[in-house]
């Protein structure tokens, strides 16, 4: 009997988490909800990545102004029906500007995309090192983390982060111009959403502190930081990568609504919310809205699916 | 039971005076912290024309030469005692709950924010009515015909009703039912209730369904998972084996169990939407709080800001308070603790 006892601890963990993701992935391939949402989401990254070649079919440059497309004598709406749909517009052409708004909204899938997951991955850090440490440690670091928590969930959010996106000067960190603005956007969104995560990170901490075999690594000498890193981490990641997934919905329109309001991504870069603020003057002309706000939509729509896909996936109490 | 309602008492004002200090951090540290001098603080509220002695005095005036603690402490002295504020010539005094003056049009912040509270408690209490009824009766109708075709079609258009964004829905409803069919007045109107509860309710309405759109598919689904969970509990089980009819098994043991969490995020909920309904006061054009904050923001007009704030957590700290009280009438669990 050479047993050394890591490579036992250690093996048993790994067997059970290939498992349970085993299982996952079987219940979320029939789950045909989630799929579409991931098909969705696959073909949006696709289509931001390749924004630049899908363009140059349809719509052209993002910020090229058409105004030969758009009749003066009427306030500048689009020439044609639809707000001047046509092959080479396929979603018709902004009012007065006659920007393209397919070009635009593929361009504002990027803007949004790159926002929403790099804030997520802030809020993961921050929520999961939170998490773990007030469950795992307990006592008074436990008692003041989670006033905080509540704290951060009682804050009138979008106030704040419009309040912050105010006071920031125009040059800081080396940065300026869009790259600041970007950066100032993530870490807003980022530091302002982790606080939902923080507290289920923590739950699931403390019930899995308490578990037989974290007792067993304890009693063969095992110090905490093995024991976060070989224990407990590798079993948080199911509940990290779900709420991940359902925090990504959030930061889009939390992103959408910043810009909505001309605090977010500065004109003339393309974004969503920005899209509707400028619609916003042309109410009589609802296709100028329609479309950005129906990209925030599906986008939203098609991450809560596969977030809420993954979740029955990994719950195993889940009787679907 | 007296002990538990000052523990929640204390934990109320420690909530407030947190939220205030960090309000008063943003405002007040982070430019020191990003390098700006108390003078280009200061150049925003004087004319364009305005010499360095004038910004100096200015600077003066609003306290920003002091040390960022000291200025809180003033304006917490302000917020507690009241403060005498120099307008130039005269002094005036302004009475205990001071807010502090607007850096912007130098009127005191307390009776602007008085003035503009009735129409966002307009706006979140009709709100707040019709996703509560529609959401809850949703998700207990839902749970107790699990998995039928209505839960799916229910939960199916909860998650798309999440999904929405409110500016959108609110553009979309005001470009249609407005501009396009005339049925409902045009963005902007807001009637006080005391001039006309029909006018206040029509012109309200609108931004009421938007808004308990969302809420309402949010607390479907909450109600749905909480419905399920005790629902499966022993005590159902046990009133059930009472002979008690299965009317009012759901109602008084089901939905009592499921309703406190519900009553948790309500609470929080509603205080945080009287201050913070800016996309909906934005989008309607109601004169609201959450109005006010956004344009106090862009002016840089810190006491207003500030004021907003302290409100919105003064109301959240309180429907927080009434909720830890309700818990033990709703659930007689928590009474017997």
């Amino acid at each position: 009997m050479t047993a050394d006892p890591e490579a036992v601890v250690a093996g048993e963990s790994h067997i059970q988490g290939r498992s349970l993701s085993q299982i996952a992935w079987s219940r979320l391939r029939r789950d045909k909800v989630a799929l579409t949402g991931a098909v969705f989401i696959v073909f949006l990254v696709l289509l931001a990545v390749f924004a630049p070649l899908v363009t140059r079919v349809w719509g052209g440059e993002p910020n090229a102004y058409h105004q030969d497309l758009v009749n003066p004598a009427l306030g500048g709406i689009p020439y044609g029906a639809w707000g001047g749909m046509s092959w080479e517009h396929p979603m018709g052409v902004e009012t007065v500007n006659g920007r393209d708004i397919f070009s635009r909204v593929v361009y504002g899938a990027r803007i949004s995309l790159l926002i929403a997951i790099l804030a997520t991955a802030l809020s993961v850090v921050i929520g999961t090192t939170v998490g773990v440490i007030s469950g795992f440690f307990g006592g008074w670091v436990d008692a003041v983390l989670s006033r905080l928590m509540d704290v951060f969930l009682a804050f009138p959010l979008l106030v704040f982060a419009i309040a912050l996106s105010g006071v920031m000067p125009d040059q800081a960190f080396g940065l300026s111009g869009l790259r600041l603005d970007l950066t100032l956007l993530i870490f807003i969104i980022g530091f302002f959403s982790w606080p939902y995560l923080g507290r289920i990170v923590r739950g699931q901490t403390i019930s899995l502190r308490e578990r037989e075999y974290v007792e067993a690594a304890r009693s063969l000498g095992a110090r905490w930081p093995y024991i976060l890193r070989t224990e407990l981490l590798p079993n948080l990641l199911a509940p990290i990568l779900v709420y991940a997934t359902l925090i990504i919905p959030t930061n889009i329109l939390f992103e959408a609504a910043l810009s909505f309001l001309g605090v977010g991504v500065p004109p003339p870069t393309a974004s969503w919310g920005g899209m509707l603020a400028d619609a916003v003057k042309f109410y009589t002309v609802p296709h100028f809205m329609f479309w950005p706000g129906l990209a925030i939509f599906l986008t939203v729509l098609s991450f809560n699916l596969l977030g809420d896909g993954l979740r029955d996936a990994f719950d195993p109490k889940s009787s679907r | 039971m007296i002990l538990y309602i000052i523990r929640r008492l204390l934990a109320a004002v420690g909530l407030v005076v947190v939220l205030s200090m960090i309000t008063f951090a943003i405002f007040y540290l982070m430019p020191r912290l990003a390098g700006a001098s108390p003078e280009t603080l200061a150049t925003r509220y004087v004319g364009r024309s305005s010499t360095g002695a004038t910004v100096e005095q200015r600077a003066e005036s609003l306290g920003f030469y002091d040390p960022v603690p000291v200025q809180y402490w003033n304006w917490l002295k302000g917020v507690l005692f009241g403060t005498d504020v120099s307008t130039g010539a005269d002094t005036v005094r302004c009475p205990a709950p001071c807010l502090g003056y607007s850096f912007k049009t130098q009127d005191p912040v307390l009776p602007e924010i008085l003035d503009r509270l009735p129409v966002s408690f307009s706006l979140a209490i009709g709100a707040a009515v019709i996703w509560l009824v529609l959401g809850v009766s949703i998700g207990v109708l839902s749970a107790l015909k699990r998995g039928s075709f209505f839960d799916r079609a229910a939960m199916t258009l909860a998650l798309a009703g999440v999904s929405l964004p409110i500016f959108w829905t609110g553009l979309l409803a005001l470009s249609i039912f407005s501009y396009q069919l005339g049925w409902t007045p045009p963005g902007g109107s807001y009637t006080p209730f005391s001039e006309s509860p029909l006018d206040w309710a029509f012109a309200l309405l609108l931004p009421w369904v938007t808004l308990a759109l969302l809420f309402s598919a949010q607390y479907a689904r909450l109600t749905r998972a909480g419905m399920l969970e005790t629902m499966s509990e022993d005590y159902i089980r046990t009133a059930r084996a009472k002979g008690l009819p299965e009317r009012t098994v759901v109602a008084k043991h089901g939905l009592r169990g499921a309703l406190t969490p519900i009553v948790t995020i309500f609470g929080l909920d509603f205080g945080l939407l009287i201050g913070s309904a800016v996309l909906t006061e934005s989008v309607f054009g109601l004169p609201g709080l959450g109005a006010l904050a956004v344009d106090s923001t862009r002016n840089n007009d810190l006491p207003m800001v500030l004021g907003v704030v302290l409100l919105v957590a003064v109301f959240v700290a309180v429907a927080n308070l009434v909720v830890d009280l309700l818990y033990a009438v709703i659930d007689p669990r928590v009474r017997t603790r």
